[in-house]
């Protein structure tokens, strides 16, 4: 039996803060893998700055239908047992709106579609500095945002932490609460959820609690510019009391994270002394006691 | 040739107007019920369709007095566990795993089923028969200054959102400039959501995550032949490669939004811009005017 923790962060919305605080946290934790499950739009490489790619791998996702115009009698079978309307007036399939099911297919009488899978995304295994493994992945523009493919890199991950002998996976995880936020929350030991304090904030904390309730995960709390209404970071701190959450710390507004953005670099880096960056810190000791007991 | 505001608006009419951002928290959301706003105050008929039914925030600062709500519902197979044989034909068949075969009965996975009906067509002893579920709702109401608005909202830890996306645009109302609010990223529910807008306005920052977000977002609409707009939010100096990106890919700049704290804090207390801090009228007036000349030139070029 292996004892390695994984811990996941996530919001309920994107724009949080999330992939800032996560590229922070992997440059305070030193024994780790760190995995972008956020397979929609990964950007914790451009933080990161992988130094190479060491393998890179193909994911292949559902099928997609396409008609043979040759074999075709255009009897009309297809189309009518298509749901998503995607087959048009001349038996053309629109790509965009086919969902994969199969029913064109398997009951074409002429046998005129073909149903075969597609590559949807890579995903790729880089070395980080200080000798560090970093898996992440891109689907494929427009690609079903598919909750298999978070499984893959959390394999990978897993994979890379047992042959390395590391004790700790850091998942930056998707925003929203869909399908990929499941597949990245499922069996971790601690979700950390990043929000601020608006009313989406609220309305957002209160939706992804119940997921990750849910799913019987532990989860903390980190509440981002805390300062641009403190009355409803209160408010949160109030929900995290009464409903089993630990509340992780806050972190105050600070415009010199969009410049360390800009330049590519985590807030530590760029302003090690400003106040966001000693709330981090202390976010980190927490978390890091947090995980050791976990 | 000169362009003017209410040539704009008559363009916009009967229009779908898509709200679009890589990712989250670009501040789509807020750019979209700005203009919504603005363009019923200058006495138009909106509608504002939020399409983004895992976390609709719209109605946060439309304040929708909710009317209708329906539920959203989806097909799911019923099994007559008498007429079934155990084949498993449509275990095998169906794409999305939603069944399994034992040997005294068919298990259903409900979460898993897109409802496409193909294990109904396809059993051999008519077992199937149709049920339903439901997976969210839909709410329809009055927003402030007359707007009508529509929001759907999936129930929580259900993961399929085109279904309840489909059902926000039945609701579409002529006449009426429409205002959508799109998911964010870029898989299918985007997809769904901008597939048949006339114009999709972009939102996003001016940092290297919102480049590399925005790039992906842009072929996603490129592919669907959209024309495309782009929303600058929380401007905080110039950041090259943006502008770089832009001018290559002839992506003109509909509005700039300087970054703000009174911004954020109006966002944090629910409240619109162009409310709160009327000084960024000028800006909504642009960004309309923009986005009826993008609607113009698509017109005129057909
Ligand atoms: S069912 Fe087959 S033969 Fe009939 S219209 Fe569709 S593709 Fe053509
Ligand atoms: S695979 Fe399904 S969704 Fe795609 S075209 Fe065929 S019937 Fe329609
Ligand atoms: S295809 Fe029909 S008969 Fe066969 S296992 Fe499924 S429900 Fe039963
Ligand atoms: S309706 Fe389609 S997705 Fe649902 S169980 Fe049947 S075959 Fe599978």
């Amino acid at each position: 039996m292996t004892n390695i923790k994984e811990m996941v962060i996530i919001s309920g919305k994107g724009g949080t803060g999330k992939t800032s605080l996560a590229g922070a946290l992997s440059s305070l934790f030193q024994d780790r893998i760190i995995a972008d499950c956020d397979v929609d739009a990964a950007n914790l490489h451009l933080i990161l700055q992988p130094e190479e790619v060491l393998q890179t791998k193909e994911f292949t996702g559902g099928k997609k239908a396409k008609i043979d115009p040759e074999r075709c009698t255009k009897c009309g079978a297809c189309k009518e047992a298509c749901r998503y309307d995607a087959i048009s007036e001349n038996f053309v399939i629109d790509p965009f709106s086919c969902e994969g099911c199969g029913a064109c297919y398997f009951l074409c009488p002429a046998k005129a579609v073909d149903f075969s899978p597609r590559l949807a995304g890579h995903y790729y295994i880089c070395s980080i500095s200080g000798n560090g493994r970093f898996v992440f992945a891109e689907l494929l523009p427009g690609e079903d945002n598919s909750g298999k493919l978070v499984a893959a890199v959390r394999n990978e991950a897993r994979e890379e932490a047992v042959k390395t002998g590391v004790n700790f996976i850091l998942i930056d995880g998707p925003p929203g609460i869909g399908c990929p936020v499941i597949s990245s929350i499922t069996g971790t030991h601690l979700a950390v959820v990043v929000t601020e304090p608006t009313p989406s904030g609220i309305h957002d904390l209160k939706r992804i609690v119940e997921l990750t309730h849910h799913f019987q995960v532990k989860t903390a709390l980190v509440v981002n510019k805390w300062d641009i209404h403190p009355g409803y970071t209160r408010e949160m701190k109030q929900y995290c009391a009464e409903n089993d959450l630990i509340f992780l710390g806050q972190i105050p507004y600070e415009t010199a994270i969009t410049k360390a953005q800009k330049e590519a670099k985590t807030i530590l880096d760029f302003a090690p002394e400003c106040a966001a960056s000693g709330a981090i810190r202390e976010i980190y000791t927490k978390l890091h006691d947090i995980l050791e007991e976990a | 040739m000169q362009y003017t505001h209410d040539e704009g608006m008559k363009v916009m009419k009967d229009m779908n107007i898509a709200f679009a951002s890589g990712k989250g928290g670009t501040g789509k959301t807020t750019v979209a019920v700005n203009l919504a706003f603005f363009l019923a105050y200058s006495r138009q008929q909106v509608q504002y369709l939020d399409c983004d039914v895992e976390e609709p925030n719209g109605h946060i600062f439309l304040k929708p007095e909710v009317h209708t709500r329906t539920p959203a519902m989806v097909m799911v197979p019923v099994i007559d566990q008498d007429k079934c044989t155990h084949c498993g034909e449509c275990s095998e068949k169906c794409q999305f795993n939603a069944l399994v075969t034992l040997p005294s009965n068919v298990l259903l996975f409900p979460e898993l089923c897109h409802g496409c009906g193909l294990c109904v067509s396809i059993c051999p002893e008519e077992a199937i028969s149709e049920g339903k579920r439901e997976i969210g709702f839909i709410e329809k109401g009055k927003a402030i200054q007359d707007i009508d608005f529509v929001h759907g909202i999936l129930n929580v830890g259900e993961p399929m959102a085109g279904p309840v996306i489909q059902e926000v645009k039945h609701q579409y109302r002529k006449e009426h400039i429409r205002v959508i609010d799109a998911p964010p990223g870029t898989s299918c529910p985007v997809v769904k959501t901008i597939h048949d807008a006339d114009v999709v306005v972009m939102v996003t920052e001016p940092t290297p995550f919102g480049l590399h977000d925005l790039q992906i977002a842009v072929s996603v609409a490129q592919n669907l032949g959209k024309p495309i707009g782009v929303v600058i939010n929380r401007q905080n100096g110039e950041f090259p490669p943006l502008v770089t990106y832009l001018l290559n890919n002839s992506l003109p700049v509909l509005m700039v939004l300087p970054e703000d704290i009174e911004i954020a804090r109006c966002y944090s207390r629910g409240e619109l811009i162009i409310k709160t801090l009327p000084l960024y009228i000028d800006q909504f007036m642009e960004l309309a005017v923009n986005i009826g000349r993008l609607l113009g030139k698509k017109k005129g070029g057909r």
